[in-house]
């Protein structure tokens, strides 16, 4: 009777008090479910069945449920629900199979009233009937639903769901007959309890098991689902065909649902897997939760409104052994945290931004650019009572007009396209970057460059003497010099081949004269700061008229601005699309890259008996009496720093690459990551990508190398059916034709394929380049003129 | 690169039974070009498999149009139609979600690089010294790129690698000992920790060369004609023995019957059949009527338990792994220890507490995006995969067997379903049976051709290869839930 009045006076409008809360259970929980009172709750698992009181400030143990000695798998529950008409009356699914059921009037110890031992498997979900006292329904994984009255020892109907296991069953709260079951398959079906023999509608909901579903307190036909596939689908039931009328996307599947009462589009979730978190969502903005309860350290595995009438209290149960009462006040709410933005470009480039107002006013220091003009404008948007979010409509709106010109960014793909990053000496490259930042009229960068290079590379006056000095003196030392350069030279003319030769003659340190040559070519390209004085001596003594001759030589030294690659594509995979261009700065990347990086340290050891050439350098290092370059590194850090704030993000990751070894190691990694990613993006934009893919795999950065390394599939489609090619990118599965046959030598191509675009035929791309050469009509014969661009 | 030797082995034993047998010669082979002076090799053994004679199996070029395409997809994958293809080909419809999985873990995008794969696949099979999976990997693995240096032995492997061993060793012998603590070594271990996805592709892989290793001994599988010990340069000569007389002598019951299993008669082998049936329909009547109690059910379960490692075979001598594959890991006399005989007490693992649809396949699917999809399809397939006959019966609901099959082999992992009567297992599954189980799952190299035939001698090759990928995938999933929890458990 007790029991009776407090429940009126909750009924009655005088809300449920308490705090957040928890209380240690003994065990996981599987299941919750809450008296109807709202004053006690019931937890149960495979190793607990209690119910506990909820007082204003704890949990209270009122009853343990788990009597006898023997443990008995029939205690062992995969759920539980409280009777909401029947304060007395509990049932449970067992993980053997068996429904049981509780009656706490029965005046001994042992609570349990009836067995029904009908199913094979487990027994997944136990549903009372909302209005009707006797009747409860089971759903197992031997794919059946069974209805019980609990006035007799049996089942009164079987539903079979055709072998597939239900995950939830769930009697409808406005339609009296009906409830709705869910399966392991993804799919909803509809049953009339009169009907046992077909269910009235069925449809699949989920891709994967539907784990759970919920009908709405007050909206008729409708019914939330969610399911493995990370889903909260919410359907509605009352048209012909089931309709979804909303979906929110999960980061876990969804275990549990729940409609919160009182709130017409709020629901609750808990996830089974991996996420920890209960969520309260608005159906109506599916990509952040409403609310959020981050109490439990392990998966929540039940959840209950305390009262079908009161949105503030929700209980949960969950594998970390705890029971939690979760106040809406004392939830987290992800929305106040996330600041509601807004972009759009125009049609001449215009960029319009609207912001929170308080954002905006907090950063009205920084106006980036002069011509700007603001218009604040404030919405007012009509008041929607249900709309929780309607305290953040007032907003800023700013508008950012281009200057013409001014805001072109021409010179950034300019100096993106010319820049040299790597495959020459260092006082090379900035020469170059300085010249091409000049013509651009950059002075300040250009003056950058030359700097650098001072700093760098300048080895004063008396390198050039020494050089002299050291050929005019150590005239042994002239062969290995003389090998050493034409080898180095030579070398990527020859082709892949003996690169891969070379490369591997890097690795081996018996062969003296390779050894020689590679040495200094390491050297070169690593520029230990200690060795450096070796190349830029004879770059800037005599020889240096002669480098420049020597590049033009080589044939296939090609610069990367420079766009005729010739591409050996048949002779590799094309995955490994590393090996494939042999352009300049790509093999001398090759070794900056793998092992030559840490070989260098080796080769500078190994420097001191190759000849008298590099005893003599060195010897002149050590009374040279320049600054060591060390004493700048901090200079070109805060540099390199200050580019990257102004936005000039190019500048910072191409003077990272050019020195290398020099900087890196005085600038922490997330820093270089950041700005490389950042480059590398903005290159994206620009179409630049083969400037972007450079840039990726110069970087020493191990997150930022690997970005060319993934995804590098590339699906097709065959010309012919018009269907993917699955497996192979040549042949077709279905019409088992080629797809690309070679106009010019009539073979499948497998590597590169290049096409005219306007008569749609092509082969390989060098026997299309030769092709051309001689003519400018199509190799198929079809006479078209084709341009290849 | 003679990595071999186990299968050499394998074949001297399969000699002797083959002695046993009473040998008659074999006619064919190939004529050896003596007049150019080049050695021809000659395929030895008929057939992918040296338990399923060659006519059995299907063969290349009558297959329809379901198989072709198949054959045509396995061949542009691996590059060659292997053994096991030709042998799984018996039921395409698995064959089809196979090799899509195995094409996904080995080729497509994931986090592990393409070598690493191949080797973890390659230390996977050593630690069931199959050296016929062992030689395609290494093939696979310098195709890729990988370092032959690798190859010496996991300690000329990089140190991550090497981390892994322990899992594998865990893992392939007594997966219920893996706990968090081993995935927190391997997580963080500086600069050679591994990330939660490589680690869970690692686990994938390292499953599934298990149970592919079980496969390859389960079925026999004969060596690729390109490794060793799939050819021979001997010319043909009458008075060797040739591998194809074993399969000779299958075709003839009863001498089969005779020799592989004393003295049983065509008849009573026949009423095995009749008398699985029976059972299967009994127990199907009377389980509404019989209530066994709460703690019969549970001791049932623990009788299954403690029984399945008496079924091992009298003949338990200790096996030293051939050189060449065991360099492939460390510690070879770790092998399938039972809990009960090794004198500690393995908690009971409860598939209702963490079960691979609701858990393990969000997990997987979390960390290695679409593969929980694939591995899913498969132990469905697997797992619901039948024609509805037996032996010669047809329109038979065989889901009671098939359930026992897959229960029995998870019951050895010490994984137990609640709602499952393990007394049924007993009744369905006789000993001969729980041996050939028993072996392939926990110790796939000392499966032999009389333990095949012992078993089911009434039943079809094809059903005999239908058993033993429900021994796979059933052996696949109770790693992998082991693996996943202790996963998980880190994770929480």
């Amino acid at each position: 009777m007790e029991k009776m009045s407090r429940v009126t006076t909750a009924l009655g409008g005088s809300a449920l008090t308490g705090r957040t809360m928890n209380c240690h259970l003994d065990a996981p929980a599987n299941a919750i479910s809450v008296c109807r009172d709202a004053a006690q709750v019931v937890v149960a698992g495979r190793s607990i069945f209690k119910i506990y009181a909820i007082e204003e400030e704890q949990f209270v143990e009122k009853l343990n449920l788990r009597v006898g000695r023997k443990p008995s798998l029939n205690l062992s529950c995969a759920d539980v629900v409280w009777h909401q008409m029947d304060e007395n009356l509990l049932a449970t699914a067992a993980t053997n199979g068996v429904v049981v059921t509780w009656n706490l009037g029965r005046p001994s110890r042992n609570k349990q009233d009836q067995l029904f031992t009908e199913h094979k498997r487990t027994v997944n979900k136990v549903c009372f009937h909302p209005t009707e006292a006797h009747v409860l329904l089971s759903g197992s994984q031997d794919g059946f639903m069974k209805c019980f009255d609990l006035r007799r020892k049996d089942s009164v109907s079987t539903f079979s769901g055709q072998s597939e296991s239900v995950r939830d069953v769930q009697f409808s709260i406005r339609d009296y007959f009906t409830f709705a079951s869910t399966f392991e398959n993804g799919n909803v079906q509809l049953w009339d309890i009169r009907r046992p023999d077909r269910c009235e509608r069925m449809f699949t909901a989920h891709n994967g098991p539907v784990f759970c579903c919920d009908w709405h307190p007050e909206d008729r036909g409708w019914l939330a689902t969610g399911g493995r596939d990370k889903m909260v689908k919410v359907w509605d039931m009352t048209t012909p065909r089931a309709k979804e009328m909303h979906c929110v996307q999960t980061i876990a599947s969804v275990a549990r649902v729940k409609w919160r009462p009182e709130c017409r589009h709020h629901l609750a979730t808990c996830s089974m897997m991996v996420d920890h978190n209960i969520y309260v969502w608005d159906v109506r903005r599916p990509f952040v939760p409403a609310a959020m309860f981050e109490e439990h350290r392990d998966v929540t595995t039940g959840i209950a409104w305390r009262h079908p009438h009161d949105p503030c209290f929700l209980l949960s149960g969950s594998k970390d052994s705890t029971l939690c009462q979760h106040l809406f006040r004392d939830a987290s709410q992800p929305v106040e945290r996330a600041n509601p933005e807004g972009l759009c470009y125009g049609l001449f480039g215009d960029v319009a931004f609207a912001a929170k107002e308080s954002l905006v006013a907090a950063e009205s220091g920084r106006k980036p650019y002069a011509g700007d003009r603001r218009h604040p404008i404030f919405f007012k948007r009509k008041l929607d009572p249900a709309e929780p979010f309607s305290g953040l409509a007032s907003s800023a709106l700013s508008v950012f007009e281009t200057e013409s010109g001014g805001g072109s960014m021409s010179w950034f793909v300019d100096t993106a396209e010319r820049y040299a990053l790597a495959g020459r000496p260092l006082a090379e490259l900035c020469d170059h970057n300085a010249k091409v930042a000049r013509e651009l009229g950059r002075n300040q960068v250009a003056q950058t460059w030359t700097m650098l290079r001072i700093i760098y590379c300048s080895p004063g006056l008396v390198p050039s003497a020494s050089l002299n000095h050291s050929v005019g003196k150590g005239s042994s030392c002239g062969l290995p010099l003389m090998n050493s350069f034409n080898l180095k030279d030579m070398a990527p003319g020859l082709g892949s081949e003996t690169r891969l030769d070379r490369s591997k003659g890097d690795t081996r340190s018996d062969t003296v004269l390779l050894d020689s040559s590679a040495t200094l070519i390491t050297n070169e390209d690593n520029e230990e700061t200690e060795g450096s004085d070796v190349p830029a001596d004879y770059l800037l003594g005599d020889v240096e008229g002669e480098e420049d001759e020597l590049y033009p030589l080589d044939p296939e030294h090609v610069h990367p601005e420079e766009p005729e690659y010739v591409l050996p594509q048949e002779a590799f995979p094309l995955r490994h699309e590393i090996l494939d261009t042999p352009s300049g700065p790509e093999h001398l990347q090759d070794k900056a890259d793998s092992p030559h990086v840490s070989g260098s340290e080796a080769d500078a050891a190994s420097l001191a008996p190759v000849d008298s050439f590099s005893l003599l350098s060195i010897s002149h290092a050590l009374y040279d009496s320049r600054l060591p370059t060390d004493f700048f590194s901090v200079l070109v850090c805060d540099m390199l720093r200050f580019y990257a704030e102004q936005g000039d993000v190019q500048m910072a990751v191409s003077v990272l690459i050019v020195l290398g070894e020099r900087v890196r190691k005085d600038i922490d990694e997330q820093t270089q990551e950041h700005w490389y990613t950042s480059y590398i993006d903005l290159l994206q934009r620009f179409c630049l990508w083969n400037v972007s893919n450079e840039v990726v795999k110069l970087s020493t950065s191990r997150a930022v190398s690997c970005l060319n390394q993934a995804s590098t599939t590339l699906h097709v489609n065959c010309s012919n059916c018009k269907r993917p090619m699955s497996s192979r990118g040549w042949v077709c599965d279905r019409c088992h034709r080629c797809a690309s046959m070679c106009a010019v030598c009539h073979h499948v191509v497998k590597g590169l394929f290049v096409w005219c675009q306007g008569c749609s035929h092509g082969g390989h791309l060098q026997h299309i380049m030769k092709w051309l050469e001689g003519s400018s009509h199509c190799p198929a014969g079809c006479g078209h003129l084709c341009e290849y661009s | 690169m003679r990595l071999a030797t186990a299968a050499n082995e394998a074949y001297t034993t399969s000699l002797t039974v083959s002695e046993l047998l009473g040998c008659k010669q074999c006619g064919g082979g190939r004529v050896q070009d003596e007049e150019l002076g080049i050695k021809i090799p000659r395929p030895l053994g008929h057939g992918p498999s040296r338990f399923i004679p060659e006519k059995e199996i299907l063969q290349v070029g009558s297959e329809d149009t379901q198989m072709h395409a198949l054959f045509a997809d396995s061949f542009a994958a691996l590059g060659r139609l292997d053994n096991i293809t030709l042998v799984m080909v018996f039921h395409p419809q698995y064959l089809e979600s196979f090799l899509k999985t195995q094409h996904y873990l080995l080729q497509m995008d994931g986090p592990l690089p393409l070598h690493y794969r191949h080797y973890i696949g390659i230390m996977a099979a050593a630690r069931h010294q199959c050296s016929y999976l062992v030689n395609l990997h290494v093939n696979d693995f310098l195709h890729v790129g990988g370092d032959p240096k690798w190859l010496n032995g996991l300690e000329n492997a990089p140190q991550k690698l090497q981390n892994l061993g322990e899992l594998n060793k865990v893992l392939a012998h007594r997966p219920w000992l893996i706990t968090k603590e081993h995935i927190e070594g391997l997580l963080k271990a500086e600069e050679h920790s591994w990330s939660l996805a490589e680690l869970v592709h690692a686990v994938v892989l390292l499953t599934h060369y298990h149970s592919l290793a079980s496969f390859t001994f389960g079925c026999g599988i004969s060596p690729e004609i390109h490794c060793d010990g799939g050819h021979t340069f001997r010319p043909p000569s009458v008075s060797n023995y040739c591998i194809c007389d074993i399969t000779n002598g299958n075709h003839n019951v009863d001498e089969m019957q005779v020799n592989s299993a004393g003295n049983i008669s065509v008849s009573e082998s026949f009423f095995e059949v009749e008398a699985l049936m029976e059972k299967m329909k009994q127990l199907q009547e009377c389980r509404d009527e019989e209530e066994a109690s709460q703690e019969e059910m549970a001791s049932r379960f623990e009788i299954e338990k403690r029984e399945s490692m008496c079924v091992f075979s009298s003949d338990d001598e200790e096996v030293t792994p051939a050189r060449d594959v065991s360099r492939h890991f460390e510690d070879t006399s770790y092998g399938y220890k039972d809990f009960s005989r090794h004198g500690m007490h393995v908690p009971t693992f409860r598939v209702q507490d963490y079960c691979w649809e609701d858990h393990g396949y969000s997990l997987v699917n979390r960390l290695y995006p679409d593969v929980g999809q694939l591995i899913d399809e498969k132990f469905h397939i697997a797992y619901n995969l039948t024609y509805n006959t037996m032996a010669m019966h047809k329109d038979v609901d065989t889901s009671m067997l098939r359930r026992a099959i897959w229960n029995y082999i998870h019951c050895m992992f010490g994984i137990r379903y609640d709602d499952y009567d393990y007394g049924e297992i007993n009744q369905l599954l006789d000993r001969s049976f729980k041996v050939y189980i028993k072996t392939v799952v926990c110790t796939p190299e000392k499966v032999t051709k009389r333990m095949y035939d012992s078993f089911w001698r009434q039943f079809k090759h094809s059903e005999k290869v239908h058993v033993n990928l429900l021994l796979i995938e059933a052996r696949m999933q109770a790693e992998l839930l082991y693996a996943l929890r202790a996963i998980t458990r880190y994770m929480t």
